[in-house]
């Protein structure tokens, strides 16, 4: 299985999933971290994988996104953005509604 | 391995001409920088979308050259 097969592979058959450096318990990174945290603190289930464990990994999530940094964020299968997009969504609330509107549990949901 | 403030902002007005570029060289170390990037060229795109046009200015020297790039982008507020 090549690289872009693994990871088209974990971002459909995970809810969420994040490419990030170190692991959701041990982030190596603060970027990473900011992702890690907002996420934890809506309560969603995610699976982390460290690209600082496969410099193949690393260079083909950058590949499959066309997106240059890490981490990076997928929900159902799509690309929703590295660090500051998350961070702005996240205050905006949107990134609430995205997960919600893809059915996918948050905690402390506002109404709108 | 470093990039100047006005490079970047160089390269961003290259590829978007309208774009009104601010830059802070957050740590002073010419190494992580907050970029704010206005451009009408961006309405009606994603925010992805708006960010991988900026990337793409840079020429690759995001996550390369240039380690840190905060980045919020922009439509002007009609």
């Amino acid at each position: 299985m090549s690289i872009q097969q693994f990871i088209d592979n974990e971002v459909k058959s995970n809810d969420v999933v994040v490419f990030m450096k170190g692991t959701p318990q041990m982030p190596m990174c603060g970027f990473s971290s900011q992702v890690v945290q907002i996420l934890d603190h809506l309560g969603v289930t995610y699976k982390g994988l460290n690209v600082l464990d496969s410099e193949e990994l690393r260079g083909g999530i950058k590949t499959y996104s066309n997106w240059p940094t890490i981490p990076q964020l997928y929900v159902k299968g799509e690309f929703v953005g590295g660090c500051d997009i998350v961070r702005e969504m996240f205050q905006d609330g949107e990134l609430q509604t995205l997960l919600k509107d893809k059915g996918l549990a948050v905690k402390g949901s506002v109404s709108a | 391995m470093a990039m100047d403030a006005h490079e970047i902002e160089r390269l961003i007005k290259a590829r978007i001409p309208d774009a009104e570029v601010t830059i802070r060289d957050l740590a002073g170390d010419g190494d992580h920088y907050a970029a704010t990037v206005v451009s009408e060229s961006f309405r009606g795109k994603s925010r992805v979308q708006q960010h991988q046009i900026v990337y793409d200015a840079l020429k690759g020297e995001m996550g390369g050259k240039l380690h840190a790039l905060a980045l919020q982008t922009s439509a002007p507020t009609r």
